[in-house]
């Protein structure tokens, strides 16, 4: 069986995070792998969380922009941090933005608990949710699998920029043909039949998860127009997010929910009926 | 110690195992099998669906107060959460949550057998999973959420962040407890990351013997079905904070670790004994 090639690198987590809080958000007593800073969005401060690679990490599982052990315990403290000083003031809106290319796959993040930083990463962004915080998550790049679970997928309202690369799936796609013995070209044709097997993000709008897909905004290269735009959709669905409950019902609702999620309200509607004996 | 036999709970399929959780004769499934509430993708992909899709959700008593257990069959499709497993499972999670809030403890236990995602309905058990953290995460505030991983599957991918978020997590010998698989691990990274075809090193590194020695598991039983039941019990008494909160104490764990020189399985029993962890 023949080895990954270690997928290349993006830059477009650190671009969109520096063109956004306007800083490098180096933490003074984090890994260089995770950044956060405060950016201004509307009339009002939001902290920006993003996991970026880093090509001389002390972990070599997460040198291309993986979620490993550090990342995501890092990005669990970030998050409590907010909360934490936000306690006696209005919650500060928490943006994650996302371009994860998996979680970390190595010998040494199982048996130290891989599946746990995950987890606490998660509670966190759940926790900051339930506790106000309007959480978004803005995917400019890959937004995979454990990662994703860890990284954004907690958020209130997910925002993706329509472009190239924007991708969302629970295993790369190299990795999904060898672990199912398909070509890419099967795992495609296959997309483009079952939406949810696809890995495009106007296939994953398509599923009723994403609150808005922004479209028009150069996501290699953001102009002062695009950030504009981009600021001006992360103030909107701030503030959906404050008149919405905490909960994540919202991905259940919409029009496009009701007809690719079919499954997903109907179970709910039926267990709902049997829960209590009659 | 008395004489009585020993009933293996690994070997019970899903239903059995839930029934044998609750109290005698209080079993009461939702969303059985004869309402054949079916995955809507699997046979777009030429694959058999099965009934109950692989969950179930049984009501009863655990110790004469309202329970529902949700046990998942791992003899189905490896356990894998597809969208109506997950519904399923997110959906009895989140009507028990509007019953705490409404003053009605509901005891919930999760029996986990499971590869994670079902790759045929990529983000649709993927969106499932981040709705199962976020119900987990907010129940657990009401009432503690008790895993369970007996075998022979184990339980991985997303699932094994459910299994970190559970208040109280339950293992036995034969439980195997991992963000990756090791085929995953061995495919993505190479065989000299990790063997996946050495069992004796993949047990060390993940079996629940381990986990609980390493503290990242909390009560090791036998497998037995009283056993597993007293110790479903015993959990619900418990209130200590959760293990993915504990974000300092892991961090400075692992600001100790050389990745270059990881210690051995043995020596993290030695370095991360459960008695420092909680």
């Amino acid at each position: 069986m023949s080895t990954a090639a270690p997928p290349l690198p993006s830059g477009r987590g650190l671009c969109w995070f520096q063109a956004l809080s306007g800083a490098p958000g180096l933490l003074p007593d984090g890994p260089r792998t995770v950044r956060g800073a405060d950016a201004r969005v509307g009339t009002e401060a939001v902290r920006v969380l993003a996991v970026v690679p880093d090509a001389g990490n002390r972990f070599r599982r997460v040198r291309h922009g993986e979620v490993g052990l550090e990342e995501a315990w890092t990005l669990a403290r970030e998050v409590r941090r907010v909360m934490a000083a936000d306690r006696e003031q209005r919650a500060r809106p928490i943006i994650a933005l996302v371009d994860v290319s998996s979680q970390a796959y190595g010998r040494c993040e199982e048996m130290l608990g891989e599946h746990l930083a995950c987890a606490a990463a998660a509670d966190a962004y759940a926790s900051a949710r339930l506790a106000g915080h309007p959480v978004i998550a803005l995917l400019v790049g890959g937004a995979m699998s454990g990662a994703f679970l860890a990284h954004g997928y907690q958020a209130n309202r997910i925002l993706a920029l329509d472009a190239p690369g924007v991708l969302v799936h629970a295993m790369s796609k190299e990795a999904a043909a060898r672990v199912t013995r398909r070509s890419l070209e099967a795992l495609e044709e296959l997309g483009e039949r079952v939406v949810p097997m696809a890995y495009d993000v106007r296939s994953f709008a398509r599923l009723g998860l994403l609150h808005k897909l922004i479209t028009g905004v150069d996501a290699d290269a953001p102009a002062a127009a695009d950030l504009e735009r981009v600021r001006a959709e992360l103030a909107a669905a701030i503030a959906d997010a404050r008149a919405g409950a905490r909960d994540l019902s919202s991905r259940l609702s919409s029009p496009t929910a009701r007809s690719f999620r079919a499954a997903s309200v109907a179970v709910r509607a039926r267990l709902a009926e049997e829960w209590d004996a009659s | 110690m008395s004489f009585r036999t020993r009933q293996s709970f690994i070997e019970l399929a899903a239903r059995a195992r839930a029934r044998a959780l609750l109290d005698a004769g209080t079993f009461r499934e939702l969303l059985g099998p004869f309402e054949r509430l079916k995955s809507p993708w699997l046979a777009l992909q030429g694959i058999v669906p099965q009934a109950d899709d692989g969950v179930v959700v049984a009501r009863g008593r655990i110790d004469g107060a309202g329970a529902v257990v949700l046990a998942i069959e791992g003899a189905y499709q490896g356990g894998s959460i597809g969208e109506v497993s997950g519904a399923k499972i997110a959906g009895a999670l989140e009507l028990a949550l509007r019953d705490c809030e409404r003053g009605v403890r509901v005891r919930p236990v999760l029996v986990l057998e499971t590869g994670g995602v079902r790759l045929q309905e990529a983000n649709l058990g993927l969106a499932s999973i981040a709705e199962i953290h976020a119900a987990i995460v907010a129940l657990r505030r009401h009432v503690p959420v008790i895993g369970v991983v007996a075998g022979v599957v184990g339980c991985f991918g997303g699932m094994a962040l459910a299994a970190a978020l559970c208040s109280c997590l339950i293992v036995t010998r034969q439980a195997r407890l991992g963000m990756n698989g090791p085929e995953v691990i061995e495919q993505e990274a190479g065989i000299a990351e990790l063997d996946s075809g050495d069992g004796q090193e993949i047990w060390s590194l993940m079996g629940g013997e381990q986990r609980v020695a390493t503290g990242l598991a909390d009560v090791l039983v036998e497998d037995d079905c009283t056993s597993i039941a007293a110790a479903v019990r015993r959990a619900f008494a418990g209130g200590a904070p959760p293990r993915s909160e504990a974000i300092e104490l892991f961090r400075a764990r692992l600001a100790a670790i050389d990745p270059q020189q990881p210690p051995t399985p043995a020596e993290l029993r030695a370095l991360w004994g459960r008695e420092v962890a909680r």
